[in-house]
């Protein structure tokens, strides 16, 4: 190669690779500079997982209303639920985190260790009337990250049609043998037991927890007798037909599908479906889920915590904790709940839901019974556990491993 | 008359760079010249499309191998400071138990998909490629798998494939056979997802190969006829032989479409039960987005592999073209 015409492609590669630097330090510039536009002191940004929710939806106005309320203009953006937790990390990373998040609680604890949110000591939220089993999701290191605007939980819907065919009291479900029992009878009756969510991911182990923490176990021992014996359970349901095999790929909306159709005892499900209840065309009712022996077990609560991610201009926090304020007090948690279903945080608010619905009052008691998965200041340790576990579930149910075998290599795997 | 006056140019070009190449004056060499304005202008053609490459396809792949190779928690992933580790996460998922099933899982569904999506897709195209009445309407029935959206298609197959109320099983317990549970079984699981997979790479198969009959000319076939050889003869000397360049591309190209499936399995199976039906793919987003607490590092990590895979599998394409075109 001659080295003229070698020279002239290098100036040539040093002038693209130029171009380039330019051209990305505009991009760059330019992002930053839309950042700043978010950022506008008049405008609040607030993320939340409800796309079901669109502007004229109750949710979305009572955000406006708040917003003009704290004399700022308020941006809402709604995600996917499963989408949001990396999309403010992300966004975290870029600076550009919206200025009131709702979120998941689960995703609490992470954020909260990748240092996205404020504490209630920096952004002076007053979280003293919130239940403290629901407040403790929100907790690690004996710091407060959010407060949360309601609570949902699981407990178990049976069709009254079926159990009635089958000669089963539903009032004498009081522990596992004796909702087993019921399932066996349902069964020899031709009609079908119980189906739940045991597919491989979060949803899984949300609906396995009150078995595991039904018998005992705990969720800093994997495999523990306690534990092989709530996987036990499930594993001869499913081996006796009582439960179909496809609970091992069933989401939670797909179970209830199932349940739904009228010819299941018992599907586990959550407070959300209780509108879809009534809609089902037969009569139900709702069964806290047992503990092994005796009494109820602990529910993993669901629902969603209110929090304010760092900003860099920390005067922003005061309007912020004003639009938190006004979205979780009184007469305005009343709407919201309702609006999604909920079951309120605190006590005052919760008397008024049953009140107005008589429907509410066992998910009141479950939702006061239940047990945040993050809580005992697990925090971040939950997702890793949490994977585990839903991974032994699913290689006991579907036969790869015995329920002893695959805690066992849970319980190592999440150390 | 347009013509004529730009045929000086392109000479003129031509012996320019003919002489640059061939004899290069020794006074040039030493001063650097400016660049002219043509060529300004060709770099200025060059750089969008640069430009582009560097933005959307260098950068992200940078970024990739860039959180492959560094410590992301959570907390670094935001504050930036991510620590580098050199091949910790490598060796991390090399350790990992899910490894050695996962690679095993991809070589074999990646395997039997290519080997059937060809198989039926060149058997097809043959069927098609004798233009019967309706063969146009049908082709195109065929195509409909690669048409519909992959949710749509994956979705039905899950269904269909349900343990309880899949009419799959309900057809096998009219039949008299015990029912399967086809994702909800160990063993079964990677075959439902192999299956769903061949029938939506059929029409892609079917589509290429059937373009590369038609630039078979007729006259080979007529030939062939005229000296005694039967249907079988003609496929095995003619067809088979002709269509090799065709057949390497679509081979090539499934490839790369299938070590990179992910939603088909992802929404059919999850991956699981007990990892039966992992793939890299499906680890790679199992890694880095299927758990509360993400971990990019490893993910990157087996996504990074995957990619090395595909572009070795170029790479051995690339040189087997060269051949032929030297040979």
């Amino acid at each position: 190669m001659n080295s003229s015409s070698r020279q002239r492609r290098l100036t040539g590669v040093a002038v693209t690779a130029l171009a380039v630097a330019v051209t990305a330090t505009a991009c760059s510039s330019g992002s930053g500079g839309s950042a700043a536009q978010g950022a506008d002191s008049g405008t609040y940004t607030v993320w939340d997982p409800y796309p079901q929710f669109d502007k004229t939806s109750d949710w979305a106005k009572l955000l406006d209303e708040c917003g003009t309320k704290a004399g700022v203009k308020v941006k809402r953006t709604a995600f996917d639920t499963s989408d949001l937790g990396n999309k403010t990390l992300l966004a975290a990373q870029q600076g550009n985190s919206p200025d009131v998040l709702v979120v998941d609680n689960p995703v609490v604890s992470t954020l909260a260790e990748a240092g996205v949110l404020t504490t209630t000591d920096d952004n002076k939220l007053d979280t003293s009337k919130v239940d403290p089993n629901l407040l403790a999701a929100g907790q690690s290191g004996g710091k407060t990250y959010g407060t949360p605007i309601g609570a949902n939980t699981l407990a178990l819907y049976y069709n009254k049609d079926v159990l009635k065919a089958a000669g089963v009291d539903a009032a004498s479900i009081k522990d596992w043998k004796s909702l087993t029992a019921a399932l066996a009878k349902v069964k020899k009756a031709g009609k079908k037991g119980i189906t739940f969510s045991a597919i491989g991911t979060e949803e899984g182990s949300f609906q396995f927890l009150p078995w595991f923490w039904g018998s005992g176990a705990e969720l800093t021992e994997l495999d523990s007798a306690q534990a092989a014996s709530a996987l036990s359970l499930w594993k001869d349901w499913l081996q006796n037909g009582y439960a179909p095999n496809s609970v091992l790929n069933n989401t939670q909306t797909t179970s209830w599908q199932e349940f739904a159709g009228g010819d299941y005892a018992f599907g586990e499900n959550g407070t959300w479906q209780l509108a879809n209840a009534k809609k089902t065309g037969f009569d139900y009712g709702v069964l806290p889920i047992p503990a092994a022996t005796s009494g109820n077990a602990a529910a993993p609560t669901g629902g969603e915590f209110v929090t304010v991610p760092v900003q860099e201009d920390s005067g922003r926090y005061a309007t912020s904790q004003k639009l938190v304020t006004c979205l979780t007090s009184g007469e305005n948690l009343y709407t919201t709940d309702t609006t999604l279903s909920y079951v309120a945080p605190t006590s005052e608010v919760q008397d008024k839901q049953v009140a107005a619905n008589a429907d509410l009052k066992p998910w009141v008691d479950a939702v006061k019974a239940a047990k945040g998965r993050t809580s005992d200041d697990l925090g971040t340790k939950y997702p890793k556990i949490s994977e585990q576990m839903w991974r032994a579930v699913q290689s006991a149910l579907s036969g790869s491993k015995s329920p002893e075998d695959a805690l066992s290599e849970a319980q190592s795997a999440a150390k | 008359m347009h013509h004529t006056t730009q045929l000086p140019d392109h000479r003129s070009a031509a012996v320019r760079t003919g002489a640059a190449t061939a004899a290069p004056p020794p006074a040039r060499s030493g001063k650097r010249r400016r660049p002219t304005s043509t060529q300004w202008a060709a770099w200025a053609f060059l750089a969008p499309v640069t430009l582009y490459l560097a933005l959307f396809y260098a950068y992200p792949l940078y970024r990739n191998l860039d959180l492959s190779l560094r410590d992301y928690t959570v907390r670094s992933f935001v504050q930036g400071d991510a620590p580098f580790t050199g091949l910790a996460n490598y060796r991390k998922i090399l350790d990992d138990p899910t490894f050695a099933p996962a690679l095993l899982h991809t070589v074999v569904f990646t395997a039997v998909c290519l080997l059937f999506q060809y198989a039926v897709g060149l058997a097809l195209a043959v069927f098609f490629h004798q233009n019967f009445r309706l063969s146009a309407t049908l082709r195109a029935l065929f195509l409909v798998p690669w048409l519909l959206p992959l949710i749509v298609s994956a979705s039905t197959w899950s269904w269909m494939l349900n343990s309880d109320s899949g009419v799959v099983n309900a057809l096998l317990s009219a039949l008299g056979f015990d029912p399967v549970n086809w994702l909800t079984s160990p063993s079964w699981s990677l075959t439902s997802v192999t299956v769903a997979n061949i029938w939506i790479g059929v029409p892609f198969n079917l589509v290429v190969l059937y373009s590369g009959l038609q630039s078979i000319p007729a006259s080979l076939y007529e030939a062939a006829a005229l000296d005694g050889a039967n249907a079988w003869q003609r496929f095995w000397r003619i067809t088979f032989p002709l269509l090799r360049p065709v057949s390497a591309i679509t081979l090539l190209l499934g490839l790369v479409y299938t070590l990179k499936v992910f939603d088909i399995i992802w929404i059919m199976t999850k991956g699981g039960p007990a990892d039966s039906s992992t793939t890299f793919a499906t680890w790679s987003y199992q890694l880095g987005f299927g758990n509360l607490l993400p971990a990019f590092g490893p993910g990157a990590a087996v996504g990074n592999l995957l990619v090395v895979a595909a572009l070795v599998f170029g790479l051995v394409y690339v040189r087997a073209q060269r051949k032929q075109a030297l040979s």
